[in-house]
């Protein structure tokens, strides 16, 4: 049971991370590497926040609009400098290492016993008979608050544009909007939702770790493409809970492999290990017959 | 109006294979002219498209649209006030859209992009209305995504969002020519009827010169770079096929094939 709530946990948490890629590549088909650096980035301010005893309310929107400059900043490098886009994201990620250290002070950062968004004297008077579930329940109300502010977006004429934006460049053009604008506020929205999906990891784990950061575009590419190619078939599911889904699927998979008897040092090769088999197994194999003339 | 003045264009300046396309290249559409465009391969129909549409920079020259100079202008601002077709159906549509989704998008065209939403429901019938005309089945199926339409719904998609919206000049380029017979000459119908019905200035490209003498008002001829017919009115009309086919050939023969 505890392990479950922890997958769950930590699911949840990735997820938001994972709405974010779920933008960039599915949506925007940018490979966004940014993502390694954003995410730490809002563990980051959120340590150095806490530790200061800012209110951690606080914490999600400042992480968020952080995020987004962070993505903003990717996508001018693309757009405005024509840097390829792959290019663009490492340029940003491995200056963002710095930007964190700079930011935390040191590599490493604790916060334990400071008020956090999971512990603080509200939350504990209101959630005190289920202080076992706190956590998990905070986790769902804000990933799933921004599932459902992302599906709103999604609808929204500037959305649509950003949806087409992958779909078919030429058509924003066409109605006469500049499709460089559109791919940075994509960029930008979804760097947000990393950070605060960074913000919210370091307030579980109450820590901030440089290296943190490392191999989350992969977790949140797997999210994605686990989320997406298994419930392609239900469409009752909107995409961006399956993306949500797919988060808590394929944390579980590597609590699985670890309860298995594997260390934590493997976590990185399990990590690549299952991404290769869910790109090799989510590949569609009727490529032979090609629908779209 | 639309005017190209002075244009020179050259591909792959510097290099062994520099070729000069156009050298002072001038052009005029007057309003309401719907002009067709032929010529053979490589004569600079489709740059001469891109360079009115900015898609591709001229070297030099001024291009005028309603007198304004708009050499400088970026594609997409240029295009607020033109409509354009590609040759390719899936270049006009969001193949992962549905129809509803693609003709909400194409609706909102010169206003803002804002967080207002997107599909507005009451809509759906004005669309039904829209494309039953067509007799291509599309007023059932607002909720299917563009891609699983066929290439001949998917140009008349394609042409009636380029044009949804008021605009003033409509670029065909080839529309036509990767559609089968019957389609094509549903999509040519679908074509005269917007432009007369919204006084759209009309520049067509086509290889089919049937449809080059049968629609529009005025004609003209391309050869590297150059125009080397041109005909409007009265002229046009007394045309005929085998003239301007016997032109083709010459031309064709001045290049050995």
């Amino acid at each position: 049971m505890v392990l479950f709530i922890s997958v769950l946990e930590q699911g949840m948490i990735y997820a938001i991370m994972a709405l974010g890629v779920y933008i960039t590549y599915k949506i925007l088909d940018f490979p966004d590497l940014t993502v390694d650096g954003s995410f730490p980035m809002g563990a980051a301010i959120t340590a150095v926040m806490i530790s200061r005893g800012i209110n951690p309310l606080l914490t999600l929107p400042v992480c968020f609009l952080a995020g987004a400059a962070v993505g903003m900043l990717t996508g001018l490098i693309h757009v405005k400098l024509k840097v390829r886009d792959l290019l663009s994201g490492i340029i940003m990620m491995t200056a963002l290492y710095t930007v964190n250290l700079r930011i935390a002070g040191r590599a490493n950062l604790p916060i334990y016993n400071k008020t956090t968004i999971f512990d603080n004297d509200f939350i504990n008077g209101m959630l005190n008979g289920i202080a076992d579930y706190r956590t998990i329940l905070i986790i769902f109300t804000i990933t799933i608050i921004s599932k459902y502010l992302l599906d709103w977006y999604l609808g929204t004429k500037s959305g649509m544009l950003l949806r087409a934006v992958g779909d078919n460049d030429r058509i924003i053009t066409s109605l006469s909007v500049d499709k460089g604008l559109v791919k940075i506020v994509g960029l930008a929205i979804a760097n947000g939702l990393v950070a605060l999906s960074g913000c919210i990891f370091a307030q579980q784990q109450r820590y901030f770790d440089v290296s943190m950061g490392t191999g989350t575009v992969v977790i949140g590419l797997a999210s994605v493409i686990i989320g997406t190619s298994l419930f392609k078939k239900i469409t009752v599911l909107r995409v961006t809970s399956s993306v949500v889904i797919g988060s808590v699927l394929y944390k579980g998979c590597v609590a699985l492999a670890i309860s298995l008897g594997f260390e934590s040092t493997d976590l990185k090769m399990i990590t690549a290990a299952l991404f290769l088999a869910i790109l090799v197994l989510g590949m569609e194999r009727k490529r032979r017959v090609k629908v779209d003339a | 109006m639309l005017e190209l003045k002075h244009i020179h264009k050259y591909y792959n300046p510097g290099t062994v294979n520099e070729m000069c396309l156009f050298r002072d290249f001038n052009f005029r559409v007057e309003d309401g002219e719907f002009v067709s465009v032929v010529g053979s391969n490589g004569s600079g129909k489709t740059s001469m498209l891109n360079i009115i549409c900015g898609s591709i920079a001229a070297d030099s020259g001024q291009i005028l649209m309603n007198g304004r100079d708009i050499t400088n202008l970026s594609e997409y601002r240029r295009l607020s006030k033109i409509g354009r077709v590609f040759q390719n159906p899936s270049m006009g549509t969001c193949p992962s859209m549905t129809i509803m989704e693609n003709l909400s998008l194409a609706e909102n065209k010169g206003k803002s992009y804002n967080l207002g939403r997107c599909v507005n429901k009451k809509r759906r019938e004005t669309y039904q209305d829209m494309l039953r005309p067509l007799n291509l089945g599309l007023e059932d199926k607002l909720d299917v995504k563009v891609g699983a339409l066929s290439g001949g719904q998917r140009q008349a998609m394609a042409l009636l969002m380029s044009t949804m919206t008021p605009i003033e000049f409509l670029i065909l380029d080839e529309h036509t020519a990767a559609l089968d017979p019957k389609t094509a000459e549903i999509n040519m119908q679908l074509t005269e009827q917007i432009v007369r019905q919204k006084k759209l200035t009309s520049i067509m490209v086509t290889h089919n010169l049937r449809y080059a003498l049968e629609y529009g008002n005025r004609i003209i001829m391309m050869h590297q770079g150059k125009i080397i017919l041109d005909k409007k009115g009265k002229e046009k009309e007394d045309l005929h096929v085998d003239e301007v086919l016997g032109l083709f050939n010459e031309i064709s023969i001045e290049c050995g094939n």
